[in-house]
């Protein structure tokens, strides 16, 4: 199999982790869900440091984000699938 | 350099061994450390100058031990013995400002069987002390310089983990990878810990099914639940953010204190439950199995109470590459990120980041980190240990009086 650009934990996940460095926006990339082996692509809309995630699909104000098909918090912005998601849109729902 | 991830070595055999040194209590440690332990702050500078004087002796400076009462006292005491005593250690020389809490510490590590002794400095001064130190010192290691390693099965092994600096590649690679571990070796008998409970904030579902029945589960969330009330709420002036998550967690693409919690909690496996909830530096006494122990999640700080709890091999999942290490346990360290074992390759004893482009497997990266372990166990230094890194670092629960 070729590298993945980005891994997803669960089927259920909304991000994914971007695996690679120097990762370019407008790169075509190839991710894989660990826990099914299953491939997806997707356009990076930035550049995405690696261990930075990737919204896989829209996202809204105010929904949930789903990694190790838990809840990690709230957005508290939009973003578009392939952009960046991070303190600037992502934020805890605890403390 | 990083180890080669291969790991076959004892792992093929099934029945996994070790060679270490059986103290006179019937634990066995991996090093062989003669340590001089300073009761308090004041006591640093004559310990040192003992390790100084007695080449192969090690001082474990710390910045406590005066006007600590109740349960942080306790703490403090629990947390010292239990260094002197841990099973790395073949023999202690303590010294402290006075005789009282001295002897203390002294009679707390002579529960072993190990040679102990103490000197109090006033009423005869730093050098005084230091002479006599010195001598003990010497013949101390003397003697344990000819104790010899045995061959011990591997159920003899402490192994407890604690992750640092982590990003998303630990929750990906290096934590599972620990997890993968003990999944393979607490059913061979070995006694585990994890711990870190504000590092468990948004997980605490999966922590609290985790325990071996109902009775456990609800101990560790009465635990997990004071650290929240008594601790984080009481002090918080926000929700942490940079402090926990810390600044190079979020700069290693974490982004929330439940993102950090899910990786994190990958370190105790698929299979493991564990058996009993540990204070902190609390010895386990129920036998082997898994362990969890309320520690901070600051790095130092718990594999010292780890250390003084009696565990002798410390896996330490790294993302953006804490350095620490411990004066008396070898601490491993696990990275799965490929821009730091590539930047901060001299830290790194296990590089796991071929799980990331999926050369390798979490199966084929167990197998790695159980053959360092093994490595480790038998008598190879730590990148931690050959870079110096002997943090020794108190918990302290509040002000002294």
């Amino acid at each position: 199999m070729a590298t993945p650009h980005f891994l997803v934990h669960s089927p259920k996940d909304n991000v994914g982790v971007v695996v690679v460095e120097g990762l370019r926006a407008g790169t075509d990339m190839l991710g894989v869900i660990t826990a099914t082996d299953k491939t997806l692509t997707l356009k990076a809309s930035n550049d995405i440091p690696i261990g930075h995630k990737v919204a896989l699909k829209p996202l809204k104000r105010g929904d949930t984000i789903i990694k190790y098909g838990e809840d990690i918090g709230r957005m508290t912005a939009d973003a578009a699938a392939g952009e960046h998601v991070h303190v600037q849109n992502l934020k805890t729902n605890r403390w | 350099m990083a180890a080669k991830s291969d790991g076959k070595r004892h792992t093929s055999a099934g029945n996994l061994s070790f060679r270490g040194w059986r103290r006179e209590n019937g634990r066995v440690g991996v090093r062989n450390h003669v340590i001089v332990l300073p009761l308090d702050d004041l006591s640093n500078a004559a310990s040192e100058a003992v390790a100084n004087n007695i080449k192969g002796a090690m001082a474990l400076p710390h910045a406590y031990g005066r006007l600590q009462f109740g349960a942080d006292l306790d703490l403090f005491f629990r947390t010292l013995i239990g260094a002197g005593s841990n099973p790395n250690v073949a023999a202690v020389v303590v010294i402290g400002i006075e005789d009282g809490w001295t002897k203390r510490v002294v009679d707390g590590i002579a529960h072993t069987g190990k040679p102990v002794v103490g000197f109090g400095i006033e009423g005869h001064g730093d050098i005084a002390t230091v002479a006599k130190a010195s001598y003990k010192a010497k013949e101390f290691l003397h003697w344990a310089s000819e104790l010899e390693r045995e061959e011990c099965p591997i159920s003899d092994l402490w192994v407890s983990t604690k992750c640092g600096e982590s990003d998303t590649t630990t929750g990906l690679a290096s934590c599972p990878t620990v997890g993968n571990m003990y999944d393979k070796l607490i059913p061979k008998g070995i006694t585990g810990v994890f711990g870190e409970t504000s590092e468990i904030t948004g997980a605490e579902h999966i922590a609290q099914a985790r325990a071996i029945d109902a009775n456990i589960g609800e101990k560790w969330m009465k635990v997990f639940q004071a650290y929240q009330d008594e601790v984080i709420e009481a002090h918080k002036v926000d929700n942490l953010m940079d402090s926990q998550p810390t600044k190079g967690n979020i700069a290693g693409g974490l982004t929330t204190i439940e993102e950090k919690a899910l990786g994190n909690l990958e370190k105790i496996g698929r299979n493991c439950r564990y058996i009993e909830v540990l204070e902190p530096a609390e010895t386990p006494a129920a036998g082997p199995g898994l362990y969890y122990m309320d520690t901070s999640s600051a790095a130092a700080e718990c594999v010292t109470l780890m250390a003084a709890a009696g565990y002798v091999v410390h896996t330490f999942p790294t993302g953006q590459g804490n350095v620490i290490g411990n004066p008396i346990v070898p601490v491993i360290k696990i990275s799965g990120n490929p821009r730091t074992v590539r930047t901060m390759a001299e830290h790194v004893d296990v590089d796991v980041s071929g799980i990331l482009r999926r050369e390798l497997t979490l199966d084929g990266a167990g197998d790695a980190l159980i053959d360092m372990v093994i490595r480790t166990a038998n008598g190879r230094l730590t990148a931690a240990e050959a870079l110096g890194h002997r943090e020794f670092v108190m918990t302290k629960l509040y002000r002294s009086a």
